[in-house]
């Protein structure tokens, strides 16, 4: 049982980066729903630099950068140019999925070189590590996993303690209240839409190069949709995407589970369990509708100053 | 921004247009070029080899044509949900369904005649796409349900499912273990008409269809109107859930109707892999002709140029296909900056911009 709990983790860290990335775009009023794509540019970058210098750390910025530079398009399309922004999402996930698969296609079944591998050893936390049922679960992984527990600290600190955050947020809720009260409407936007953008990269990272450090061009199958759907389930709070994260990767090796202890049932049906279950969050955060589990009131619409 | 002044343009008239669209066209392909130039490839010839393995034969042209059928016919179905502002990315998932259906009705009743045979492939597959569709319309229309997501885990859903079909209880067993579904009896293949599936006659005749249905019925302006604003629907007392429910239904059959088409004509079986994408591309193509039914058949044309070229320079050129895929974003991406210069006029800030800029300080 923990070992497969430790493994939910493992399934569900690249989950947890995505929907952070794409929680902080949200909150700052900007619906990318082209985490996909993001999530497959950073994938295919990452394995493309893993592969080409060996060094665990370019590969994870380059993954980053990917993901930046594809939410970059987003924000200059739909920020500055205020085209839709579902259409517009929607054409980064096509675009994603066709760079991936275009700048992969040479690297289809290569590995990630060994010190790549080596440096995403599993590493126990010193104190932490040794708390019982807890400890194995938690804090027995690699540094990814723990960089995203990280990300899910730092997120919340900033969104409701600082500053920063707050202005932020007030430019989700009213971008033209914002940007009465002096806030830079158009920086704040771009900003939180690159970091969301290189959060997203890194989860398609993880997955190139740790969850399946071979090579393949559809490495990220829906878990791109997954999260932006995780985003309305955690209610747009960091440390319940954390949670849903978990228990969506467990959802995800379910069927892998299953047939190792024996369960007739097949691995087709199983794996459609992750995509039923999501249907059935958002129908039902869709039916709870309390005030604090609202998206942020500007959510999806771009702002003009013109036509305040 | 402050070296810039943004205005409200008045009306554009239709020449100005077309001219501010072709330039972000011609600009997406540079853009794209300059890419392909990135990873150390000759964009020219690139360029060069998808026209001519989209048009260069006879026999391309055909396999182009073969192309935009599933792509027009899918554009129309995203064509209605799109102007409502229901966010339908199940197109996917509704071919499937649809391919499935027919499969169903092909397998298991082999000796109907072939006119009653293909007549009933089709309507159970427009009735298998539109129930696919009419599952997350129901939920949008009485809950509010984010339509988006759920459709697009309904494609997953429904690829899954085939694959557990394929796998497991529909699997051939004349087929030596491969998971493959049998193969379609010959009364369920649809005839070729001038060299090309007949298909391409359902293609033209829907686009004449959906045409009439949003330009002329009553049916058509409604949707219009829920898309523009849903007060002015529910002031005007319209029917707001029969409204979207209704036509997701014709967005899902139209789909599901792709599906018994690429079934029966290219597969002649179902595979799970049979909606190629086309419920993607089919996105982008509805939204380039501005949600006109008409102007979605160019779109389509020219797309499946793309696609049919894309598959042609990796055969001869040994490049990867999703070249295409890489323009087709790239060309989307454009057109939708484009709408910007539609809208307003930028000029370089002057006199006129500093006097603003104190107004609002």
């Amino acid at each position: 049982m923990e070992a497969f709990l430790a493994a939910c983790v493992v399934a569900g860290t690249p989950l947890v980066l995505a929907t952070v990335g794409e929680l902080i775009t949200e909150k700052s009023g900007s619906l990318n729903l082209g985490v996909e794509g993001l999530m497959l540019m950073g994938a295919v970058m990452g394995f493309m630099a893993a592969y080409n210098t060996g060094n665990p750390i370019l590969a994870v910025l380059c993954a980053g950068l990917a993901g930046a530079g594809g939410a970059l398009i987003f924000a200059l399309v739909t920020v500055t140019l205020r085209a839709n922004q579902t259409v517009t999402g929607l054409t980064l996930t096509i675009f994603g999925t066709g760079f991936a698969s275009f700048v992969g296609q040479p690297m289809i079944g290569f590995s990630v070189p060994g010190s790549v591998g080596a440096f995403f050893n599993k590493t126990s936390i010193p104190i932490l590590g040794k708390i019982p049922v807890l400890g194995p679960i938690f804090f027995k992984q690699d540094i990814f996993v723990y960089f995203s527990y990280v990300i899910v600290i730092l997120s919340c600190v900033y969104m409701y303690k600082t500053r920063l955050g707050l202005n932020m947020r007030a430019v989700g809720e009213n971008a033209a209240a914002a940007d009465a009260s002096g806030i830079n409407v158009t920086l704040y936007k771009y900003v939180h839409i690159l970091v969301g953008g290189a959060l997203c990269g890194l989860g398609g990272a993880y997955l190139a190069l740790i969850r399946v450090p071979i090579w393949q061009s559809d490495v990220v199958t829906g878990r791109g949709w997954i999260a932006v759907a995780l985003v309305i389930f955690a209610s747009w709070n960091p440390v319940k995407a954390l949670l849903g994260a978990i228990f969506f990767g467990g959802l995800s090796i379910l069927g892998l589970r299953l047939q190792a202890m024996g369960v007739a049932v097949s691995q087709y049906l199983v794996d459609m369990i992750p995509y039923v279950a999501t249907v059935v969050i958002v129908i039902i955060s869709s039916h709870k509708k309390k005030k604090e589990n609202q998206p942020p009131a500007d959510l999806g619409n771009n702002y003009f100053r013109e036509e305040r | 921004m402050n070296l810039l002044k943004i205005t409200k343009r008045d009306n554009l008239n239709k020449n100005q247009e077309m001219l501010i669209r072709a330039l972000a066209i011609c600009l997406s392909i540079v853009c794209s070029g300059l890419i392909l130039l990135i990873f150390g490839l000759n964009p020219v010839n690139i360029f060069q080899a998808i026209i001519d393995g989209s048009l260069g034969t006879e026999l391309r042209i055909q396999q182009t044509i073969i192309k935009a059928v599933p792509l027009v016919i899918t554009s129309l179905g995203i064509l209605v949900a799109f102007k409502m502002k229901f966010w339908n990315i199940g197109g996917e998932g509704q071919i499937v369904m649809g391919a499935l259906a027919a499969a169903f009705v092909a397998l298991h009743f082999g000796d109907l005649p072939k006119p009653l045979m293909l007549l009933f492939m089709m309507i159970a597959a427009m009735l298998a796409g539109g129930f696919w569709a009419f599952i997350p319309a129901v939920f949008k229309a009485k809950m509010g349900t984010n339509e988006t997501i759920f459709t697009l885990m309904m494609n997953y859903i429904a690829i899954k499912f085939v694959t557990y079909l394929q796998y497991g209880p529909w699997m051939d067993p004349n087929a030596n273990g491969f998971p493959k579904i049998a193969p379609f009896p010959e009364n369920a293949i649809l005839p070729s008409v001038l060299g090309v599936h007949a298909g391409w006659i359902l293609a033209i005749l829907c686009t004449v269809l959906i045409y009439f249905l949003m330009k002329y019925t009553k049916l058509g302006y409604e949707i219009t109107v829920v898309g523009e604003s849903f007060e002015t629907a529910r002031y005007a007392g319209m029917n707001i859930n029969k409204i979207i429910i209704v036509a997701m239904m014709i967005s899902g059959g139209l789909c599901g109707l792709v599906g018994m088409i690429q079934a029966s004509a290219i597969e002649k079986t179902l595979v799970s892999g049979i909606s190629c994408g086309y419920g993607f591309t089919a996105i982008i193509t509805a939204w380039l002709a501005r949600l006109n039914a008409v102007a979605t058949l160019f779109a389509c044309l020219a797309f499946a140029m793309l696609i049919q070229g894309g598959a042609y320079i990796q055969l001869a050129m040994n490049v990867p296909s999703a070249v295409a895929s890489v323009v087709e974003g790239t060309i989307l991406f454009f057109v939708l900056g484009s709408e910007f210069f539609l809208q307003y006029r930028v000029n370089l800030a002057g006199k006129t911009d500093r006097r603003s800029k104190k107004e609002v300080a």
